[in-house]
């Protein structure tokens, strides 16, 4: 099969690449450009360590063709940290132990970005262990991760009144 | 995976004129056909990817008071469409009760109607399945049966059809717009699946090249969203397919019943309409006994297609109970877990 052109921007970097049509946009991240944040559990879409940024929508990369999603944008685990500053989320999940081995947790920030981002959880546990149940979470950590949830929400919230303000 | 040629048509035409070619399959959000093929249960030789046609990812109001789906409007978004979940909040509740947020963010409208059974003999390649490969038999049958179907299944396929966007669809009269080689054509949601009978690879009534454009609600459908609810057991809390769910929709003035639709899901290889118990409701009172008499009704054609005769007795509850929930009104917001028997709701009963 020939590889087809296509155009990323991955954390803000743009990737002109050429892709062989199969290849999923988990397996472009972490086989081609090295971004092993993102995690390959299950690769079918049920247990959501693959999960990232898409314009802006949390989404499973492991059920997403790279060449589908060509000129999108992309945000991983990569690029969430601004430098060597941890996002809250990143700081509120090691803050309330919101995992243990570590395996599931860059897609459970991920998703964390996205349910924040959809604005419909609010802080409500039961919303946000809701909108968190496509991320399995082996360990267990979920009460640790609720409570990162809740605080880092809180702080994006005053955060985004400063500037406001 | 196996090898396949991609092509991303620019326009509808385009598109169907590609998928009428044998082994072909469209790519729209691609969360059932990617497990698919990574399984090797499907593996199209061709895939036509329709994720950016133009105007299929729009919600119309249309001057009949009806609406009308884009077939690539992502879960998500409808479901969170304030107008949307004001008029239909059954639907949006079903939405919402299904897979996982991420999941939601990436499936269509059109994909949903698509998405193949989960039957786990029709997923392993190593077993008899006459839906994946027609005339091989079906393993099903002496197998591990518990979740299959209780209605309308025949020797030749007991799967189940595992939507939940399509029950309260089903019970609103949603119209699915279809455009294919002959042009434009409607063909009611209720007949647009079917039943296994002797062809259970022969699942809803797309001919090769067919196009899921749209998904119309006609204007009556918002009559109900006083009224209307979902309810959908599963077998953990959340991000699961239904054992049985149930969709209720009625029109109630001074204690009677003026008009009402109930459909099942988890049941059968279609959402399953339930037309006799909707009869057995128009015109009586709205009283628990009157939705046990149309729960009767609703199920009185079910029989066990294995170790699952638990199933009809759950559905006749569960559509007791739906009855219940949505007589005592739609809630102004969804409930924390949508669909959930357990959710957290004032004086709602946790015994189904």
């Amino acid at each position: 099969m020939t590889s087809l052109p296509i155009t990323l921007t991955i954390n803000g970097h743009r990737h002109q690449l050429e892709v062989d049509p199969r290849v999923t946009l988990l397996d472009l991240l972490r086989e081609r450009l090295d971004l092993t944040g993102t995690k390959k559990g299950c690769d079918r879409g049920q247990c959501g360590a693959c999960t990232v940024l898409v314009d802006g929508k949390r989404i499973n990369s492991c059920l997403a063709l790279a060449v589908s999603h060509d000129g999108a944008q992309v945000l991983t685990i990569e690029g969430v940290a601004n430098g060597e500053e941890l996002h809250p989320v990143q700081a509120a999940f090691i803050a309330h132990d919101g995992f243990q081995c570590g395996f599931c947790t860059p897609g459970q920030i991920m998703s964390t970005l996205g349910l924040i981002a959809e604005g419909q959880a609010g802080d409500d546990p039961e919303r946000i262990r809701e909108g968190l149940s496509g991320n399995i979470c082996r360990c267990a950590a979920y009460g640790g991760i609720v409570e990162a949830v809740l605080e880092a929400q809180q702080q994006l919230v005053k955060a985004d009144r400063r500037t406001a303000a | 995976m196996r090898d396949f040629d991609y092509i991303r048509p620019a326009t509808i035409p385009d598109a169907i004129a590609a998928a009428a070619e044998p082994g072909s399959a469209y790519l729209a959000g691609g969360t059932n056909l990617l497990d698919l093929m990574k399984g090797g249960i499907t593996s199209p030789e061709r895939i036509v990817d329709i994720s950016r046609l133009p105007e299929l990812n729009r919600i119309e109001r249309l001057d009949d008071g009806g609406l009308r789906i884009g077939a690539l409007v992502r879960n998500a978004d409808l479901a969170y469409d304030p107008a949307f979940a004001k008029s239909y909040p059954a639907v949006a509740e079903a939405l919402l009760s299904g897979a996982s947020a991420q999941l939601r963010n990436a499936a269509t409208v059109g994909g949903n109607l698509l998405q193949r059974t989960r039957c786990s003999y029709f997923y392993d390649t190593a077993s008899a399945c006459n839906r994946r490969q027609p005339g091989t038999g079906c393993d099903a049958l002496e197998g591990e049966n518990r979740l299959h179907a209780v209605l309308g299944w025949s020797d030749a396929c007991i799967a189940t059809h595992p939507s939940d966007f399509c029950v309260p669809l089903v019970a609103l009269d949603a119209v699915v717009e279809i455009e294919g080689k002959k042009g434009r054509r409607h063909v009611s949601l209720e007949e647009f699946h079917r039943l296994p009978g002797e062809t259970p690879q022969r699942e809803n009534a797309l001919e090769p090249g067919d196009l899921i454009v749209a998904v119309r609600l006609p204007a009556e459908a918002a009559s109900f969203s006083a009224n209307a609810r979902y309810l959908k057991v599963r077998e953990r809390t959340s991000y699961a397919f239904a054992v049985v769910s149930a969709a209720a929709a009625l029109v109630v003035d001074g204690g009677k019943i003026r008009a009402a639709r109930l459909a099942l899901g988890g049941v059968a290889a279609k959402p399953w309409r339930a037309r006799s118990a909707e009869a057995v409701l128009l015109g009586a009172d709205a009283s628990e006994a009157t939705f046990a008499s149309a729960a009767d009704a609703a199920l009185a054609d079910a029989s066990p297609s294995g170790d699952n005769a638990f199933k009809i007795e759950l559905a006749r509850r569960i559509v007791i109970r739906a009855l219940i929930s949505a007589l005592s009104g739609t809630p102004e917001r969804l409930p924390a877990l949508p669909a959930s028997p357990f959710s957290n709701i004032p004086g709602a009963r946790h015994d189904a």
